[in-house]
């Protein structure tokens, strides 16, 4: 696949035209907004936590499609996960994106995510695929700020 | 420049010899993941060509030596190759004199420069500094930054939406306590160029100033400051084909010459003691510490350079670049083009439906286009238009209609990647 073609997997776009989650919760207990000044990707994400656990989540916002597709698949990938294991699943993430291209991808853990992977070929649209990650760190912390990934 | 591909629907293929200035620019005969080079982001910075690499080079190699200090040879060659450069940047604007001249890092200095010297004396609470809609961040925030220190406020001159400046507005506006109007030349954003004759004559029948930033303005055709009549006018040398980190500011002697000192240091004084210093004559009071005099040398090359070229042809190749851009993007399902001036530079600004454009510059980058994407520091002109940002193809005059060609042909796989 080329580099491009594996940046822009159909499932990336598929969740950047169609995004999963993208509403506004009737009862969120935590919000964040995340910013990308470079792209001018915004992001207003919503949580719904009971406990430790996120039961719900929901985004709003525009950005590129890289930003969307990744806020898209968080989503769907967080939601039932305690704030530990969304926060791992982080780590987890933000090591595929930012490491060497030939690094193995762990499919395992990261399961549709991994479609981001191809991001690891272009470095200056890793900020647009951390965005959501970066504002559901936001959320989770409940900070008060805007996040910015400047 | 050599047959194309594509037929114009617009007018006749311009008649200069583009491949001959193309092979001035060493960068232009590259390639990139594989492709050639197709460099469309003219605006934000020009290629440069080998008589100015060339001159940098000389000047290291063979005549480096601070200026206006030693009594020595090679002070003597530098200072009189710096002020040389000074010269040309005084003919290259057609100041009446060379002290009308100063050397600054560029426009985002020059204009920094004249915002805390001029304004410190100039602005009192209460008063406004005029600047435009479609200004670049560096024609606004050092503004704001003056007028909190001074207790003044902007004012903005509103455009339309086809990013035309609203002169009668301006003249409501001139009504209230303005001191001075600040405006771009040619809008980086939109390509729009704006009236400065005209501007300049409306703010002068009420006494006030204006400020020119003409970053935009140089790299595209000939600035005569006499004949705009403005009272300050800007330059990048970097988009006109120089080198970074260097630029001019003009301004009007006696103007300059009521300003108090920008920055202290070496160079900038007359006398120094502890009780009292005094200030050294224009434009020296302006170039604290030692210049960058291989900047100012390389962009005295880039002046030299431009003035051996027929500016009017390279003017009617880009107006012909623009109209065929203009032609083929418009075949480009769902693009919109943001700024259509009837007075616009070779700058086209588009956004096309369901793609963000930083996706469309990842994706033609792969076919070696290089465009910008984004708010190009113009933030309120894409609040204006609606639009988180937008893509950017701005055209020099070594660019080509197979650079169009390129552009446009990876905008389509652009389409393919990311819609229906």
């Amino acid at each position: 696949m080329t580099d491009l073609g594996e940046l822009y997997q159909q499932i990336i776009v598929e969740h950047n035209r169609a995004p999963r989650n993208f509403r506004r919760l009737t009862h969120p207990n935590r919000t964040a907004q995340g910013h990308n000044p470079l792209c001018g990707d915004r992001i207003t994400l919503e949580l719904q936590l009971e406990g430790d656990r996120i039961q719900d989540v929901g985004f709003q916002g525009s950005g590129c499609a890289i930003s969307q597709a990744s806020a898209s698949l968080m989503t769907g990938a967080v939601i039932g996960k305690t704030k530990r294991e969304a926060e791992a699943l982080f780590q987890t993430f933000h090591t595929m994106i930012t490491s060497p291209p030939a690094t193995p991808v762990d499919v395992g853990s990261l399961g549709k995510l991994a479609a981001l992977a191809g991001v690891r070929q272009f470095p200056v649209r890793v900020k647009c695929a951390s965005l959501s990650w970066h504002t559901l760190h936001a959320a989770l912390q409940q900070a008060a700020e805007p996040v910015s990934t400047e | 420049m050599s047959a194309t591909a594509t037929p114009s629907p617009a007018r006749p293929a311009s008649p200069l010899n583009v491949a001959r200035l193309r092979a001035d620019f060493p960068i232009l005969g590259t390639t990139v993941r594989g492709k050639p080079l197709v460099y469309l982001d003219n605006a934000a910075t020009s290629q440069k060509p080998r008589v100015v690499i060339d001159a940098i080079r000389h000047y290291y190699e063979a005549e480096n030596a601070n200026v206006h200090r030693g009594v020595y040879y090679l002070s003597e060659r530098a200072t009189a190759a710096y002020e040389g450069a000074r010269e040309l940047g005084r003919r290259f604007l057609n100041a009446r004199e060379a002290r009308e001249v100063v050397f600054v890092r560029g426009t985002t200095e020059a204009i920094n420069l004249v915002a805390a010297s001029w304004g410190r004396v100039n602005l009192e609470a209460g008063d406004q500094v005029v600047v435009s809609a479609m200004e670049h961040h560096s024609n606004i925030v050092p503004w704001q930054l003056i007028c909190e220190q001074r207790g003044a406020s902007l004012a903005v001159i509103p455009m339309n939406r086809r990013g035309e400046l609203e002169l009668d507005a301006l003249e409501k506006l001139l009504r209230g306590p303005v001191k001075l109007v600040a405006v771009a030349h040619v809008s980086n954003s939109l390509g729009t160029i704006n009236p400065i004759r005209e501007i300049a004559r409306l703010a002068h029948a009420r006494g006030v100033p204006v400020l020119v930033d003409g970053a935009q303005g140089a790299p595209h055709f000939p600035v005569d400051v006499q004949a705009l009549d403005c009272d300050f006018y800007t330059v990048s040398g970097h988009k006109m084909f120089g080198p970074t980190g260097i630029g001019l500011l003009y301004g009007k002697a006696a103007l300059l010459d009521a300003m108090p000192p920008y920055q202290g240091g070496g160079d900038m004084i007359h006398t120094v003691t502890f009780a009292k210093t005094t200030y050294a004559p224009l434009p020296a009071k302006f170039e604290a510490g030692t210049p960058h005099i291989a900047g100012a040398i390389g962009l005295g090359a880039a002046i030299e350079y431009l003035g051996g070229l027929d500016r009017e042809r390279l003017q009617e190749h880009e107006a012909d670049l623009l109209a065929y851009a203009a032609d083929r993007l418009a075949t480009v399902p769902g693009l919109a083009v943001i700024g259509t001036a009837a007075h616009k530079a070779s700058v086209v600004s588009f956004v096309l439906a369901g793609v963000h454009p930083h996706d469309i510059g990842t994706i033609v980058d792969q076919e070696g286009v290089a465009i910008r994407t984004g708010h190009h520091c113009t933030q309120p002109v894409m609040d204006f238009f609606g639009v988180p940002a937008t893509a950017r193809a701005s055209l020099a005059f070594y660019n080509t209609r197979e650079d169009v060609d390129a552009l446009v042909a990876a905008l389509h796989t652009v389409r393919q990647t990311l819609t229906p």
